[in-house]
């Protein structure tokens, strides 16, 4: 019943695109602006004679001169070198959960209702986007359990250092900061936890797996004491591994006084099935650029929408919205938050576009949406198995949740042809690489594919397809691969001036200086 | 979940079978064939690890869905009307987050699927996004004249806290002096950054007074409060006031002299007519790109860049991502990749500096075509036009009688207006105001006490003479009632 899948032809635009510091004329125009009436002019006098002498720029600043179409094409060859998700089958990108963004949901978000609105005008006049927040918080904390959401932080990032911080108020709260000075994670949560743990102040535990891949319960015991502030996990784990024992980790941490916080990032397998609340979890978040389909807008701006049980609610960022009748507030009066940890009140398109994204799906929506990504994983790794050179490490008889995470061990073994290689030449195939894996690697050679519902199985057969021509590749002609990739918008780049301060560059005038007019190559 | 209750039906009937559109494998025949393929009869079969005590044994209980895209966009644009925007309103409100133009072309480009619905992927894969990262910090090289620009993060105040980390972590110093004149929104992100009640990562925050008549930095305060602690001094130029500040020289001096850092804030579309903090010796400067083409979006637009100069120690204590241009293996191609990935929690986990996620790409690119398309002459006019605005609007103001504009003399974009003069309060002023479709200035009343009843008041490039003409004459009104 299986059809014979044929690999398509591909090749990525190549527009050898200058860098805009060298393009356009002097005298030419991207965009006029508006000159204040005569009147004013008349009035004030010269402009520059409003400034003091010392703050006036004389000469001015060195940016591009271009005319605008030239400028539009420039930025549209760009964005067609630039693989999105719309246009391939990206399932290979790994605890991103590159799901589709619905464009109804755009172009809401793109509505003037949204973008012209400024976070200080009057409450009067933002009552939409406050009961759209609302709202959201209210779907989330039944999907997860807890009571009370904000969407202040604008990434993952700013959601697990914004917990470090109530790990810290609570604590603080209770005289007993000083004391708890550890936050226990695991290697296979994402590397935010121990990084933003360390940021706000804590002393970081990393725990190993055991050696079936789950997260060490022993271990955990035995790092859990009067010096924990609290857990900061991640379940199901970067392996793709529900960690069965959560609620004892939690219970253990509890025990010993400190607080629970599950990094949610990425909870598309579990809507509807088990919550962080049953876990005894304190706090999580939901990036809302994965699970709750706002798009990732080539690395944000996302949202991570961080939610707490009601006895934490008062640690909070400020402001919480809160509803009086049938009007929204926002709620400043909060004398124990942590404060704010970024200005105003977060991402708030993303907030509409996980709203309208829910409200699409409804309940049953979204345990389809949990059920087909577990299932499409499983499926995927199904046909993965049977390609040589793959290994899948640590536990063989369970299923995974949403992501697995795979080896190209063997394939390296055999053929020298190690992750790095395959996915170089998978883009000569026409899908986005596969993502490998956070540091460090415990899995040698990793490779983590989340197969979301958004895909159809013809393309996760395909995309299986395209691993199986590697593989054979690796095998039959190992040069193939290395030299890999054949068809890409640029050859491969020399990563020796990225570690040389007399060669990095982060500016054209950097690059200019350093270059000493001897051209490209000389860098 | 009452709260739905009055106004919307939970859902109660169970929809089974439903071919949603975003899920091409919930057609019954193709799950089916799947789950043969994994050899598993029941879908509940994939949960078996989760402990029973742990599922979720019941539906969610969330409201009926709207399954049509067009009931869904209905429901969705009823909310929305139910906000007042800054198109259909005059809007005097700034603060952090101001009203520009968005050229169409913005738009245009940030629209675009290749850009919005990329994460993250590798040169070879996204090389539009690597290189548009590049051209954003190569064109704000340009106008901070400094030659490292991060890509930026989350925020101006973020940016602000993580530079200050950085200050910290160069000078092993533990205290930083902070102007009372920088944006208290971002004095509170940089709190949470800096002040934590931790000792170890701890850097105390020590506020500088300013002149009540001039809106300056006090520098004799400065000079009492800086000692042998201090990591860094960070203002920012215009100041929260709106005020230019001209002293930066003296205040980068009196950092230097002490061994500290001079870190300034600094909005990048005042750069075609005001010196950058380079030159007046900041050794770090942050802000905002905001301003660059992006709409406000309720304060969803923010962002924020890191910049300094080209010395390994800066570079090696950047949290942030750092793209540089390289070379390929094919002679004369321009290659991009990350300068040091190194330093970021991405490599080293709780051994980074700081930590890096998900930002804000979009706006990074976003900012890098408003650059291009503005060029030198478009960031010269706009700044003089901004002051023109600004200057006509402080005089048309303070012929209203009762009303008083401080610190007049030096204002880009905002200053503040005094209501002291009038017996009425800001905020009696804006609910007459918002009767007359304008949103007042923002009260900073009780953030700046000192002040009296006073607002701050925002004129960018979209005011035309008739709008400035009309918030005076409506201020006239409202306050003779």
């Amino acid at each position: 019943m299986k059809k014979d899948i044929k690999l398509r032809r591909y090749h990525s635009p190549v527009w050898s695109e200058p860098v805009i510091m060298e393009m356009g004329h002097p005298g030419e125009r991207g965009v006029l602006v508006p000159e204040a009436e005569e009147e004013i002019r008349a009035t004030v006098g010269e402009a520059e004679s409003c400034i003091p002498a010392n703050m006036r720029r004389k000469e001015l600043p060195r940016l591009p001169e271009i005319s605008q179409l030239q400028l539009l094409r420039h930025f549209l060859h760009l964005s067609q070198e630039n693989l999105g998700m719309d246009s391939n089958i990206e399932l290979g990108m790994g605890t991103a959960t590159m799901k589709y963004s619905p464009k109804v949901n755009e172009s809401l978000a793109r509505s003037p209702q949204m973008t012209e609105i400024h976070p200080y005008q009057d409450e009067r006049t933002i009552q939409g986007i406050l009961e759209i927040m609302h709202k959201l918080n209210l779907f989330l904390t039944e999907i997860s359990g807890l009571d009370q959401f904000v969407f202040q932080p604008s990434g993952g990032g700013l959601a697990t250092y914004t917990n470090a911080c109530l790990f810290r108020a609570y604590h603080a709260s209770r005289g007993e900061l000083e004391q708890r000075n550890e936050v226990i994670t695991t290697i296979f949560s994402h590397p935010v936890n121990p990084a933003t743990a360390n940021a706000a102040g804590f002393r970081v535990i990393n725990l190993m797996p055991d050696e079936k891949g789950y997260p060490d319960f022993e271990a955990l015991k035995a790092s859990c004491s009067k010096r924990t502030a609290g857990l900061m996990i991640t379940n199901p784990e970067d392996t793709g591994i529900y960690n069965p024992r959560i609620k004892e980790f939690v219970d253990a941490v509890h025990g010993v006084g400190g607080l629970c916080f599950c990094d949610q990032a990425n909870a598309n397998g579990m809507l509807g099935i088990a919550r962080v609340r049953e876990a005894g979890f304190d706090a999580c978040h939901f990036n809302l650029h994965k699970t709750f389909s706002s798009p990732h807008g080539s690395f944000g701006p996302g949202c991570a929408a961080f939610g707490v049980r009601e006895e934490l609610a008062k640690f909070l960022p400020v402001p919480v919205v809160i509803v009086d009748g049938d009007q929204y507030h926002l709620d400043y009066d909060r004398p124990q938050s942590i404060g704010k940890v970024r200005e105003f009140f977060g991402n708030i398109p993303a907030v509409l576009r996980a709203y309208a994204w829910i409200l699409s799906m409804g309940a049953e929506g979204l345990l389809e949406a949990s059920q087909v990504s577990v299932l499409n994983n499983n499926y995927l790794g199904k046909q993965l198995m049977t390609i040589p050179g793959v290994v899948k490490y640590y536990d063989q008889e369970n299923f995974r949740m949403e992501l697995t995470r795979f080896s190209w061990e063997k394939l390296k073994e055999d053929t020298g042809c190690g992750a790095e290689d395959v996915q170089r030449r998978m883009i000569d195939y026409g899908v986005q690489v596969h993502f490998m894996s956070h540091h460090p690697w415990v899995v040698p050679e990793p490779f983590t594919p989340e197969p979301c519902e958004s895909y159809s199985k013809e393309d996760i057969d395909y995309f299986a397809e395209v691993l199986r021509q590697i593989s054979k590749e690796a095998y039959t002609d190992p040069e193939i691969v290395k030299t890999a990739p054949h068809q890409a918008t640029i050859h491969r780049p020399n990563t020796a001036p990225l570690h040389d301060p007399k060669k990095w560059a982060m500016t054209w005038r950097a690059y200019l200086k350093k270059r000493g007019g001897s051209g490209l190559s000389e860098l | 979940m009452k709260d739905f209750l009055k106004e919307w039906k939970m859902a109660t009937t169970e929809r089974k079978g439903i071919v949603h559109p975003y899920i091409p494998n919930s057609v019954p025949e193709i799950k089916a064939e799947m789950m043969r393929e994994i050899g598993i009869a029941d879908i509940e079969e994939l949960y078996r690890i989760i402990p029973d005590e742990l599922r979720l044994k019941r539906r969610l209980d969330l409201p009926e869905p709207f399954i049509s895209e067009s009931d869904l966009r209905r429901h969705v644009k009823d909310i929305l009307s139910k906000n007042r925007t800054c198109e259909e309103n005059l809007n005097f409100l700034g603060a952090g987050c101001w009203q520009h133009y968005v050229p169409a072309v913005c738009d245009e480009i940030n629209g675009r699927s290749e850009f919005l619905t990329a994460y993250g992927g590798v040169p070879y894969t996204t090389l539009g996004r690597f290189q548009a990262y590049f051209e954003f910090q190569s064109q704000m090289g340009e106008l901070l004249n400094m030659d490292v620009v991060s890509v930026p993060t989350y925020s101006w105040g973020t940016a602000a806290g993580h530079a200050i980390r950085m200050a910290s972590r160069i000078t092993q110093r533990d205290e930083v002096l902070i102007g009372k004149t920088v944006d208290p929104e971002r004095r509170e992100v940089i709190r949470t950054f800096c002040q934590s009640p931790n000792v170890r990562t701890r850097i105390d925050i020590r506020l500088i007074d300013y002149d009540t008549e001039t809106g300056l930095l006090n520098l004799q305060d400065l000079e009492e409060k800086i000692s042998s602690r201090t990591a860094a001094i960070y203002i920012e130029n215009p100041n929260y006031f709106g005020t230019i500040e001209s002293q930066g020289q003296d205040i980068s001096n009196i950092a230097h002299r002490r061994g500290a850092i001079s870190i300034v804030g600094v909005d990048p579309l005042t750069l075609g007519i005001l010196i950058p903090p380079a030159d007046y010796g900041a050794d770090i400067a942050v802000g905002t790109a905001q301003t660059l083409g992006i709409h406000m979006h309720c304060g969803g637009g923010v962002t924020g860049f890191i910049a300094s100069r080209d010395e390994e120690q800066y570079v090696a204590e950047y949290p942030l991502f750092l793209i540089s241009l390289t070379d390929t293996v094919e002679k004369g191609e321009y290659g991009f990749g990350q300068c040091t990935y190194e330093r970021t929690s991405y490599m080293s986990r709780d051994k980074a500096k700081d930590w890096v996620g998900t930002v804000t790409g979009l706006w990074t690119i976003t900012a890098a075509v408003y650059m291009a398309l503005m060029g030198p002459q478009g960031f010269r006019d706009i700044g003089r036009t901004i002051v023109h605005k600004t200057h006509y609007a402080i005089k048309r103001i303070s012929e209203v009688k009762g009303i008083r504009v401080l610190f007049d003399s030096r204002a880009f974009r905002e200053f503040v207006v005094n209501f002291d003069g009038t017996g009425k309060s800001v905020k009696d002023v804006n609910d007459a105001l918002l009767e007359h479709n304008i949103f007042g200035g923002k009260d900073i009343s009780k953030d700046f006490p000192e002040l009296g009843n006073s607002a701050l008041y925002c004129v960018t490039e979209i005011h035309t003479q008739e709008n400035i003409d009309k918030l005076a004459c409506t201020l006239q009104e409202v306050l003779a009632k």
